[in-house]
C-alpha cells in the first residue's frame, strides 16, 4: 500500500469527522446556502484540471482538462455568487423596519 | 526559486486555502457571520487557483485561460438563477462537479498507461464510476427538477434487478481493470456502463424524494472530488472533498429521518405508486370550505397565525403575496410564523430561501419540533401548498405508507385552513384525514391569487 495513500486517508477522516461537527452545526435555515457553498469550495478541483490542461501531455488529456476546467470553474463562480445572494436575503426584524 | 522552493510555496498556499474552507463552513452555521463564510470562502478558491498558475509545470496557458472564461461565463448566470430555480441549479452544479471529477480521473488514466499501479487503478476506477454514475443522476434529477423530464416515479417490473445488474458489470470491470491496468479497452466500456447506472438509479425516483436524493448526489460529488484527491495526492482536494462529501451525507440523513424513510427505502421504493391507486378509490368525504372573505375575518380575529408552506408554494410563486399577508397581519397585531418541515420543498431549506426572498425575517420561519410545541396554542394554522407533511395518518395511521413520519401538527390548532387547487391528494397520492375536520376550511384556489384575494380582504378594497 503506497505510503501516499495512508497520509490521504489520515486527512480524509480527520477533515470528515471536521465536517461533521461543522454542518451538524448550520442552522436548517440556511440548509440550500450550505449546499451551494460546499459545491463552490468542491469545485477546487479546478486546481487539478488546470495542471492536467496545462501541462499538455497527450491531446486527449488536455482536451478532458479542458473540460474539467469549464465545468468546474462554473461551479466556483456561480456557486459563491448565488450563496451571497441567498444569504443576503435572510435579514432580521430589526434591520427591516424603517 | 528554485522548483522545490516553488512547490513549497504552492503546498504552503494549499494549506491556507483548506484552512479557509474550514472557517467559511464553520462561519456559515448562523445567518450573522453566514457572508463572512463566503468571503473566506472566495479568498481561499482565488487563493488555490493563483498558486496552481503559477505551477512550473504547467507549459501552456491558452486553454486554460479560455476555459475559465467559458467556465465564468456559465456560472455567472447560473449563480443569477430565480429562487424557485435553485433546486434544479444545485442538482446542476452537482453534475458538473462530478463530470469534471470524472474527466480528470479519465486523463489521469490515458496519461499514465501502461505505467498505472494495480493500487493506482483501484483509486482511478472507483472514482470514476462514483464521479459518472453522479454526473447523469444529477442530470436527470435536474431534468426532473426542471420538469423536462416527469416528476412521477418511472417504474418497471424487475428494475432493482437490472439497476443492481448495472451497477454490478461496472464493479467487475474495474476489478478486470485492477488485474489488468494496461486494458485501454475495457475503460471505456466501464464509463459507459457507470454512466448508465446514474441514469438508472435515478430516473424511478419521484419529485417529492428530491430533497435526499440531492442530498445524496452532493455527497457522491463530494467523495468523488476526495478520491480524486487520492488519485493525484492532492490533500486540498481530499480535504474539500470530505467536506462536501460528509455535508451531503449529513443532509441526506437529516432528510431521510424527516420522512421516516431509510436510504434503500428511497432510492429503491418508488414511493407512492401503489398509494396513487387506493386514493382513487377513496369515497368522496364532505369538506368545509371558505371564501377569501371568511379566511380574512378569521386571520384577523386571531392572536395567533403559523403558516406552513409546501411545494406548491414554490410552484404558484406565491411568497410574495404571503409576505404582504404577513406584513398586513402583523400590522394588526397578529403574532405571525412560519412553520418549516424539513423536507417542504424540493431540496434542504428551499422554504427558507424562497421566504427570505420575500424579506420574511428569519426568526419568523420555526423549525418544526419548535413550532409543534407552539401548535395547541395556535389559533389558525394557515396552508400553503403542503400536503403530505401535514398529514396527521402520519401519527394515527398505521396503515399509511407515510405512518412515523415527524409532521407539523396543524391539527392541533384551533382552526386550520388550507389553501388547495381541489381535492386530488398531493404528490405522494396520500388521502390527507386533515381536510375532512371539523375545524378545517378548505380554500380552494389557486395559491397566488388566493393569497391575494385575503391581502385585498383585509386592506378593505373590494376589487
Amino acid at each position: 500500500m503506497p505510503a501516499d495513500f495512508l497520509s490521504n486517508l489520515y486527512v480524509f477522516i480527520l477533515a470528515g469527522f471536521v465536517g461533521f461537527e461543522l454542518i451538524k452545526r448550520v442552522s436548517p435555515l440556511l440548509h440550500t446556502p450550505l449546499m451551494s457553498l460546499t459545491n463552490a469550495l468542491d469545485a477546487i478541483v479546478v486546481v487539478a484540471a488546470i495542471i492536467i490542461t496545462g501541462r499538455e501531455e497527450t491531446p486527449l488529456a488536455t482536451v478532458l482538462g479542458a473540460i474539467a476546467i469549464a465545468a468546474s470553474f462554473s461551479n466556483m463562480v456561480g456557486g459563491f455568487f448565488i450563496t451571497d445572494r441567498m444569504l443576503r436575503m435572510f435579514k432580521t426584524g430589526k434591520t427591516q423596519k424603517p | 526559486m528554485t522548483p522545490a522552493a516553488i512547490q513549497q510555496s504552492l503546498d504552503f498556499a494549499y494549506i491556507v486555502a483548506v484552512v479557509l474552507f474550514i472557517l467559511a463552513i464553520k462561519w456559515l452555521s448562523s445567518p450573522v457571520s453566514a457572508r463572512r463564510g463566503v468571503l473566506v470562502g472566495e479568498i481561499a478558491a482565488a487563493l488555490a487557483v493563483g498558486a496552481t498558475l503559477c505551477n512550473p509545470e504547467l507549459v501552456s496557458y491558452k486553454w486554460i485561460f479560455i476555459t475559465l472564461i467559458i467556465g465564468a461565463a456559465i456560472g455567472i448566470p447560473l449563480g443569477m438563477v430565480h429562487m424557485t430555480a435553485v433546486p434544479q441549479r444545485t442538482a446542476l452544479s452537482h453534475a458538473f462537479g462530478a463530470l469534471s471529477a470524472a474527466m480528470i480521473g479519465i486523463a489521469e488514466y490515458y496519461v499514465g498507461v501502461p505505467n498505472v499501479t494495480r493500487f493506482g487503478m483501484g483509486e482511478i476506477s472507483l472514482e470514476v464510476i462514483i464521479g459518472s454514475l453522479t454526473f447523469t443522476g444529477s442530470l436527470i434529477a435536474a431534468g426532473k427538477l426542471q420538469e423536462i423530464l416527469p416528476q412521477r416515479p418511472i417504474v418497471y417490473r424487475g428494475q432493482n434487478f437490472v439497476s443492481l445488474s448495472v451497477l454490478s458489470a461496472a464493479l467487475l470491470l474495474a476489478i478486470a481493470l485492477v488485474v489488468n491496468p494496461a486494458n485501454t479497452v475495457l475503460f471505456p466500456i466501464m464509463v459507459v456502463v457507470s454512466l448508465a447506472f446514474g441514469v438508472l438509479l435515478v430516473t424511478p425516483i419521484g419529485g417529492a424524494d428530491m430533497p435526499t436524493v440531492i442530498s445524496l448526489l452532493n455527497s457522491y460529488a463530494g467523495f468523488s472530488a476526495a478520491l480524486l484527491g487520492f488519485v493525484l495526492n492532492s490533500k486540498v482536494l481530499v480535504v474539500a472533498g470530505a467536506l462536501d462529501g460528509s455535508s451531503g451525507f449529513i443532509l441526506s440523513v437529516i432528510m431521510c429521518k424527516a420522512m421516516n424513510r431509510s436510504f434503500t427505502n428511497v432510492m429503491f421504493g418508488a414511493f407512492g405508486q401503489v398509494q396513487a391507486g387506493a386514493a382513487a378509490v377513496a369515497e368522496a368525504r364532505p369538506v368545509r370550505s371558505a371564501s377569501p372573505e371568511e379566511a380574512a375575518g378569521i386571520l384577523a380575529a386571531a392572536n395567533t397565525v403559523v403558516i406552513v408552506p409546501g411545494y406548491g408554494m414554490a410552484v404558484a410563486q406565491a411568497q410574495h403575496k404571503v409576505r404582504e399577508l404577513y406584513d398586513l397581519l402583523t400590522k394588526k397585531g397578529v403574532d405571525v410564523k412560519f412553520g418549516i418541515h424539513p423536507v417542504a420543498g424540493r431540496m434542504p431549506g428551499h422554504m427558507n430561501v424562497l421566504l427570505a426572498e420575500a424579506d420574511i425575517p428569519y426568526e419568523r420561519l420555526v423549525e418544526m419540533e419548535e413550532i409543534n410545541s407552539e401548535m395547541p396554542q395556535t389559533d389558525v394554522a394557515l396552508i400553503i401548498g403542503a400536503n403530505d407533511v401535514t398529514n396527521p395518518a402520519a401519527r394515527t395511521d398505521a396503515s399509511s405508507p407515510i405512518y412515523g413520519m415527524p409532521i407539523v401538527e396543524v391539527d392541533k390548532a384551533r382552526t386550520v385552513m388550507v389553501i388547495k387547487r381541489s381535492m386530488s391528494p398531493g404528490f405522494a397520492g396520500i388521502d390527507n384525514p386533515l381536510y375532512y375536520l371539523d375545524k378545517t376550511l378548505m380554500l380552494f384556489g389557486d395559491a397566488k391569487q388566493f393569497v391575494g384575494s385575503i391581502v385585498r380582504e383585509l386592506t378593505g378594497g373590494h376589487s
